[in-house]
């Protein structure tokens, strides 16, 4: 077999990440600060979603946990990469400690997802063997814990109080690179022999039993790959956005990665690429038409949360027509010639 | 510690919790959805009061009244124009549609009246006492349990009594049975959530009555409240749903009394891990229906 045809059945990956290499590069072209901002959180983005897709495609099943597990990866990899100085400056309860750590940023973004994982691992197995109303409600359960927890315990996190002062070390090319990454492996995982028992737990549960398919270890595995990529995603955002709080990682941002991942398709990896892509566009020019309205101040009190409003009713009009997303369980993919007999 | 005090706000906290999660399992009980728009209804019946009370001369019961109707109405008309269509679907669509329906609406009062909160006028009662055997008791307490006492008595008189009642008891145990011998599927769904919208316009009134202010964002907490209440109780028995209000009224209220200063801010958190433990290893509840499948292994 030469190299061509081994490399095939990866087409619908080569074809996303030729997506957004190109995207990226017209950005860098185009050169204007405005767009590379919103490029570069969309690839942060789409990082988080395709680690949501990694879980909630294959396994069918709703998580909120995820923008929990983004939050404690921004967290912990921020304690590592920050400097001393900069520690004390930006939050002067912390541990004594917790402020001589300090680490380049790739290995301060690899422990912000090992640690995201590792939550994940610890606090997911039991929760792997619930569906349906009470897995939602567990994972909900799970992010608002998340959530206390980030708000309350401000010996690390600085409270619900702004942490600011975090370098900047996330740019476009580290984005796309970690955007490249994650599209290569959450197909290959989804194509794995682990990717393909879960997705035949999802489609039905009792006959993938029946061949001997551990249900619980195979949604585990998938739940604990989904927390490490939402640990990279939140690593690169807080060195992104520089400044944070906890309330970054609760409602507000869920809904967003899930109506990304929801409105492009979450059956497929190319859905969520899909999703990404159509709802930051929507999402950026609803945006400017609320800036716009609010600076021409047609309304007295202002005009707020217009975005949200549209967002969620193409959500619902999605579900209501489309429920599979825009991409349905397809992957992108070149024709291909039928082989000749 | 424990005195008449904090039994009788134990008391009005638990009963005003039974009520809110009276109207989430009244929907999950035939849907299985458990419904994140149903905290909104609660900032609705908020801003209906703000709206009426602030610049109409109506009488503060009409105003309270009406309050309880927009909650209904608008809990119909979310079921009949987002969750309708996507029922037959999937249950991971129709939670979706419900948070997005939650998202719409919260933004909605963001976009129409205004992100910032809006002082509700409320009636003399809300803010005064009363003596009884020593202790003072905001009257607003008292009237906490003396209506859920009387809406959860009607209920039990709609469910018990009335056709409706047995179909909604009947859907709540069997959907598609009920439906085979003849009880139209509409009607009885439309009917829970009009329950649903009834329990949280009542639970707006004293909500709302404890900070006297509404916001885009208040049905966040109820909805919580109501989301532990119900897996405490059981998501699918309506006793079990009363039962985990008060569960977890006492509960809340012997942590903010027992726990050290510390770890208070963090009960909440302590109270979500329950639910987790909950639903592990006693995924019915603590009243048992049934059939219960949310556990696979």
């Amino acid at each position: 077999m030469n190299l061509v045809d081994r490399l095939k059945p990866l087409n619908t990956p080569f074809i996303l990440v030729a997506v957004v290499l190109l995207l990226a590069v017209l950005t860098a072209l185009v050169d204007i600060s405005l767009l590379t901002r919103i490029i570069t959180v969309m690839f942060v983005s789409l990082i988080m979603v395709l680690g949501l897709q990694l879980y909630m495609g294959n396994s069918g099943i709703l998580s909120f946990a995820h923008i929990g597990f983004m939050g404690i990866g921004a967290y912990t990899s921020v304690l590592f990469s920050m400097t001393p100085t900069a520690k004390e400056l930006s939050n002067p309860n912390l541990y004594p400690f917790l402020i001589p750590l300090h680490m380049p940023f790739l290995p301060s973004l690899l422990i912000g997802a090992l640690v995201a994982a590792f939550i994940a691992a610890v606090v997911g197995y039991p929760l792997m063997r619930l569906s349906d109303a009470a897995a939602v409600i567990t994972t909900f359960a799970l992010l608002v814990i998340i959530n206390v927890v980030l708000v309350h315990w401000d010996r690390v996190t600085n409270g619900p109080r702004t942490l600011f002062g975090v370098d900047n070390y996330t740019t476009l090319w580290t984005s796309v690179t970690f955007c490249v990454i994650t599209i290569f492996a959450v197909y290959l995982f989804k194509e794995s022999r682990i990717g393909l028992r879960l997705r035949a737990t999802r489609d039905d549960a009792y006959a993938a039993a029946s061949i001997g398919i551990n249900m619980v270890m195979m949604r585990w595995l998938a739940f604990i790959g989904s927390a490490f990529i939402a640990g990279v995603g939140g690593a690169l955002w807080a060195h992104f956005i520089t400044s944070f709080s906890p309330y970054s990682f609760y409602l507000t941002e869920t809904f967003v990665v899930l109506a990304m991942l929801v409105i492009g398709g979450p059956y497929s990896v190319s859905g969520a690429v899909v999703g990404t892509l159509v709802v930051t566009a929507a999402r950026e020019i609803l945006r400017a038409i609320e800036n716009y309205v609010n600076i021409l101040q047609v309304f007295p009190q202002g005009f707020f949360g217009f975005t949200e409003v549209v967002l969620a009713i193409v959500l619902i009009v999605i579900l209501v027509y489309r429920p599979t997303g825009i991409m349905g369980s397809r992957e992108l993919r070149w024709p291909q010639k039928l082989p000749k007999v | 510690m424990i005195n008449l005090e904090f039994i009788i706000n134990t008391l009005s906290l638990g009963s005003l919790y039974a009520m809110l999660a009276l109207g989430l399992v009244i929907i999950y009980g035939i849907l299985r959805l458990v419904n994140f728009a149903y905290g909104e209804l609660i900032m609705i019946g908020g801003y209906t009061m703000f709206l009426l009370a602030g610049f109409t001369p109506l009488p503060w019961l009409v105003v309270a009244v009406l309050a309880v109707a927009v909650a209904m109405f608008t809990s119909l008309f979310t079921e009949l124009i987002a969750f309708r269509p996507v029922r037959e679907k999937s249950l991971t669509a129709m939670l979706i549609t419900s948070f997005a329906v939650s998202t719409l609406l919260q933004n909605g009062a963001l976009l129409i009246i205004s992100p910032r909160a809006r002082a509700v006028t409320l009636p003399q009662i809300f803010q005064t006492s009363v003596m009884i055997a020593g202790t003072s008791v905001p009257w607003r307490n008292i009237l906490t349990i003396v209506t859920s006492v009387v809406a959860l008595t009607l209920l039990t008189l709609l469910l018990r009594r009335t056709v409706l009642g047995i179909a909604l008891r009947a859907a709540a145990d069997n959907f598609t049975m009920t439906r085979m011998l003849g009880v139209p599927a509409n009607t009885v769904i439309s009917a829970a959530f009009a329950i649903s919208g009834i329990m949280a316009g009542i639970v707006s009134i004293f909500w709302i009555g404890r900070s006297a202010s509404v916001t885009p964002t208040i049905g966040a907490p109820p909805l919580l409240v109501a989301f532990v209440a119900t897996v405490i109780g059981g998501m699918r028995s309506l006793t079990g749903a009363v039962v985990g209000g008060f569960v977890y009224a006492i509960i809340i209220s012997l942590l903010g009394v027992l726990l050290p200063p510390d770890l208070v801010e963090f009960r909440e958190a302590f109270m979500f891990a329950f639910v987790i433990i909950i639903l592990l290893f006693r995924p019915q509840g603590l009243i048992r229906s049934k059939t219960s499948v949310e556990r696979v292994g």
